[in-house]
């Protein structure tokens, strides 16, 4: 499969990416991040996390969008590239084959 | 900029509560990497507001803390540089925006000044073009005879004969040796072919009589030349009674008629059925003329002649052609049948003769051997035009280069400019490159164009039929290679030289180029007038030598004079009525027979004896054999003693000497005088000298005179001598010769040379020498001129300024221009003395190559120098007369 390994945390950034579709930015990843996940990191860890992913290639970042209440100061807005939506597809694909590998029994002791 | 935003916030729903603390904020400033400050900045405070909504101040202070700590390093991850400032890759010399605003600028350029342009692109195009021309020259010399398949294996035999420390070389050679060839040696040659000469036969089809040149060649020609049959095959020529025509006679004989299996009578004397069309032979071979091959067997069993000489060793006539077998060489077999003629026919004199081969490839440029028997021949001509090309090529480039370098400096503010927007070297270079290639591009397209106008010009002035080679890659390669080069030459030094300017220096005004930047230039002019200055005194002395040759005293009167070759079979019986008849038609003074026309010297014969001959010498006069009419017909001169007469019936063993045949035999009479009365003996037969004439010009006119003897013999006559009456008019007069000549041959198309023209002929080549060094010469001026236009318009526009203030401190228009002419003048005058050596030496080796040639005085020397200058006057001082005219309150005023 892919080289690029990519971590629970990344694949949980890159995920939101995608969800914000084009609103995506250091402070609404940190917010749906803290919303639909329940984690609360720090600013630093998913400032990191998008540069890594820019760096291997999974998300673009352009700068624009000032609003008055960041003072007049650009965001930069992330986007996913094909080569992340690839990933992230490959990876549900692996699960779900994982899943239906899963015996029955086993399936069950889940909702247990 | 990052500064005043963190330390001025604008934000809406303000207070100060709302503010997160200061100093951490300005730890965030100071220490997170500066690539991503302003996102990171603005994302705190978003959050911040955030926080402070949801969970009030003071959680919001300590998550904006902790948060900013977060992104200080060395928590903090790097954003690569690159990725930040991404307009920096684009910045590449060869954008395609960038090349169009190149091309943009170039067009602007060129258009802006078109005068240049027009020199430069011109300039450059007549210098392309007369190098193509050369070239193409030079290919079709090269290519001759390249046509035949088996070029490289096909040869000639020739005789080199070594007499009295002379060495000649003789492609006439007997029958026997053929045979010789054919038997001794077979496995050496696949072919032997023998062949007679092409010459005038007369081929008559029903009543249609033309006079085609054609050839007798042995059978098996066909297939060593390789024709191309169009119909028939290649074997055609086996059957005596047979003929093969060449596509174009065949269209003339009988238009779209099937030729095969027709009947046609040649030279009105016997029937040869065609058995072969073959496809024309190409202009640029040997066997240009021959329109038709008939079989060597007819001609060895029709001409008496020829039949006797199928034994006879001395009947030297004949040539062999043959093609090498496979794995044999031309050497290896020259050393073969070296002596082969010596073993079957010994020399009595004890000269010293070798056969050899003589390879077709060296058929056309070593057509000639010195007397040292080193071949030479048009080689020469392949060097010398191949140099003046060059040559011509070269003027051509350091015109363009010149022009280029001079026009650069002009733009010395726009490089300025460019630099300090933000253009690097690179971009700079390449801009000036690809203007250099675009002129060059330019002019490499006019050449071509002009090529194509001239060519047909200038294959007459060559005798060549050429065109320019579309389809041969070696033609675009070397065209489409020299173009690139000479963009690069020219474009280097704007390109290299300008781009390196700094541009505050350019755009302040201080920029100044330096003392010796002219200095290649003048190197460059310097060149090129000494090539112009030597190909003008080359051509003056070739012309000279031309007009000095045609004034030599021929020895003979040539107007009027014509001559028709004799067709009829006994032209002995019929002389005397003949004669009588023209003369009383009053269309000529007088006519007479001989063995060879006046312009020809037709044979030379060994077998002479005299009183007072040293025997071990083999003695080589010419001679001719004419009538008793010949000397009044042609007018020639006499020394001494008398013409022959039909008064004196001794007169048939009677013979006339020139003065060169006297001086040869050392003859004298008793007191010292001229040889009147003595005995000359040729091949055992004995003369009576009754009279000495002047030399009269046979061969060329630059050889000096053959010793030459004339007897009387009504049989061996090939020609007729015919003066026309002067107070008829030449129409006239040929119609009635025409009308006569019918009645005695109505077998024969009536046809006739001037005697004045076939003299003319002569200088054909020495004439085409001089036409093609006139017109390079012409063209080699043209464009150094053309350069010299343009520097001086550039330097007279450089030096506007100063002229201005010359002229408002007084001075003369007169010494304006001598100030703006001093400098070419002296760049003339340095060339002219390089030219005059060079060209001394050049010419006095051309000219030693004549025995009759003009010298070479001082004042054309001086002529040419003073010519050079008066051109550079003149080109020069349109542009500095027009300088020094120039309203000084419009040249200062602009500052």
């Amino acid at each position: 499969m892919r080289r690029t390994y990519l971590g629970e945390f990344e694949e949980i950034v890159l995920l939101l990416v995608a969800i914000l579709d084009g609103e995506a930015y250091g402070v609404t990843v940190s917010q749906e991040l803290e919303q639909q996940a329940g984690r609360i990191v720090t600013f630093g860890t998913v400032h990191n996390t998008l540069i890594r992913l820019e760096e291997k290639g999974f998300v673009t970042s352009s700068l624009g969008g000032a609003t008055t209440e960041r003072g007049g100061r650009r965001k930069r807005l992330f986007s996913v590239t094909a080569l992340g939506s690839q990933a992230l597809e490959d990876i549900q694909q692996l699960r779900t084959q994982l899943w239906q590998l899963m015996p029955p029994p086993n399936l069950q002791l889940r909702s247990v | 900029m990052r500064s005043s935003n963190s330390t001025n916030p604008n934000r809406d729903d303000g207070g100060a509560a709302s503010r997160p603390p200061r100093w951490a904020r300005q730890l965030l400033i100071w220490f997170h990497p500066a690539q991503t400050l302003e996102e990171v900045e603005g994302d705190l405070d978003e959050l911040y507001t955030y926080w402070y909504r949801r969970k009030g101040k003071f959680q919001a202070t300590l998550h904006y803390v902790l948060n900013v700590i977060s992104v200080l390093p060395p928590f903090v991850r790097q954003r690569p540089e690159v990725t930040t400032y991404p307009s920096h890759r684009t910045t590449s010399f060869l954008h395609p925006t960038m090349l169009r605003n190149y091309f943009k600028i170039a067009f602007r350029n060129l258009t802006k000044n078109k005068v240049y342009s027009f020199i430069n692109i011109g300039g450059l195009a007549v210098g392309m073009a007369v190098a193509m021309l050369i070239g193409l020259w030079l290919y079709d010399e090269l290519s001759f005879n390249r046509h035949f398949q088996q070029y490289d294996r096909m040869a000639q035999v020739m005789q080199q004969e070594t007499a009295q420390g002379q060495i000649n070389m003789g492609r006439h050679l007997p029958i026997p040796l053929w045979n010789q060839l054919r038997t001794t040696y077979p496995d050496d040659f696949k072919h032997v072919v023998i062949s007679s000469w092409t010459g005038d036969h007369i081929l008559g089809y029903k009543d249609q009589k033309f006079t085609k040149k054609g050839n007798y060649l042995s059978a098996d020609a066909p297939d060593m030349l390789t024709l191309t049959m169009l119909k028939g095959t290649r074997a055609g020529l086996k059957d005596p009674a047979s003929i093969l025509l060449s596509e174009s006679v065949a269209q003339t004989l009988f238009g779209e008629d099937d030729p095969m299996g027709k009947i046609i009578s040649l030279d009105n004397k016997v029937n040869v059925t065609v058995t072969g069309v073959y496809e024309d032979l190409p202009y640029n071979t040997d066997f240009r003329d021959m329109t038709f091959i008939a079989p060597w067997d007819l001609l060895a069993s029709t001409d008496g002649w020829v039949k006797s000489g199928a034994t006879d060793w001395q009947q030297y006539a004949w040539q062999v052609l043959v093609e090498l077998a496979p794995g044999t060489s031309f050497e290896a077999v020259s050393a073969k049948i070296k002596t082969i003629k010596h073993r079957h026919s010994p020399d009595a004199t004890g000269s010293k003769t070798a056969m050899f081969l003589y390879p077709m490839a060296d058929w056309h440029l070593f057509s000639e051997w010195d007397k040292q028997g080193n071949p030479t021949g048009r080689i020469q001509f392949v060097w010398l035009f191949g140099i003046i090309g060059l040559f011509v090529l070269f003027l051509a480039c350091i015109n363009f280069m010149n022009l280029s370098t001079a026009r650069s400096e002009k733009r010395a503010k726009e490089v300025g400019i460019r630099k300090a927007v933000g253009s690097v070297r690179s971009q700079l270079i390449c801009q000036f490159l690809s203007e250099s290639f675009l002129v060059v591009a330019l002019a490499f397209v006019l050449a071509l164009l002009l090529v194509q106008i001239g060519l047909p010009w200038f294959n007459e002035l060559a005798d060549k039929q050429m065109s320019i080679l579309w389809g041969n890659p070696l033609f675009w390669g070397l065209g489409l290679g020299f173009s690139l080069l000479t963009g690069l030459v020219a474009g280097s030094y704007p390109a290299f030289y300008l781009s390196g300017f700094q541009p505050v220096k350019v755009l302040k005004g201080t920029f100044r180029v330096g003392r010796f930047a002219t200095v290649p230039r003048k190197v460059l002019v310097v060149v090129q007038f000494t090539v112009s200055v030597t190909l003008i005194i080359g051509t003056v002395i070739v012309f000279r030598q031309i007009q000095y040759a045609k004034n030599r005293p021929i020895g003979y009167d040539r107007t009027g004079l014509i001559t028709i070759p004799i067709h009829i079979p006994d032209v002995r019986n019929q002389y005397n009525t003949l004669r009588s008849e023209l003369i009383n038609s009053q269309a000529i003074v007088d006519m007479a027979t001989s063995s060879a026309p006046t312009t020809e010297l037709g044979y030379l014969d060994g077998g002479y004896n005299w009183e007072g001959k040293d025997p071990t010498t083999k003695a080589s006069l010419g001679v001719a054999a004419v009538t008793h009419d010949f000397g009044k017909t042609v007018g020639w001169q006499f020394i001494a003693g008398r013409d022959f007469s039909r008064q004196f019936s001794t007169d048939s063993a009677g013979m006339i000497l020139n003065q060169t045949a006297v001086n040869y035999m050392g003859l004298k009479n008793r007191n010292g005088g001229p040889p009147i009365g003595k005995t000359v003996t040729w091949n055992g037969r004995s003369f009576q000298v009754v009279g000495v004439i002047n030399d009269m010009v046979m061969e060329s006119p630059f050889t000096p005179i053959k010793p030459t003897v004339f007897i009387l013999n009504y049989r061996w006559a090939t020609v007729f001598t015919l003066k026309l009456n002067p107070e008829r008019s030449t129409t006239e007069s040929l119609g009635k010769i025409e009308a006569i000549f019918h009645q005695f041959d109505p077998n024969s198309p009536f046809e006739y040379k001037f005697s004045d023209q076939q003299y003319a002929l002569k200088f054909a080549t020495e004439e085409r020498i001089g036409g093609l060094a006139s017109v390079f010469a012409v063209l080699a001026i043209f464009i150094s001129c053309l350069g010299l236009f343009g520097l001086a318009s550039f330097v007279a526009e450089q030096r506007t300024k100063e002229i201005g203030v010359r002229k408002v401190l007084g001075a003369s228009v007169f010494s304006l221009w001598g100030l703006l002419s001093k400098d070419f003048l002296t760049l003339v005058i340095i060339s002219f003395l390089i030219a005059s050596p060079t060209a001394y030496y050049f010419l006095h080796k051309w000219l030693a190559t004549y025995e009759y040639r003009t010298g070479m005085p001082w004042w054309i020397f001086a002529l040419s120098g003073v010519g050079a200058l008066t051109i550079t006057l003149l080109t020069v001082s349109y542009q500095s007369i027009k300088a020094a005219l120039l309203d000084p309150v419009k040249s200062l005023r602009s500052e």
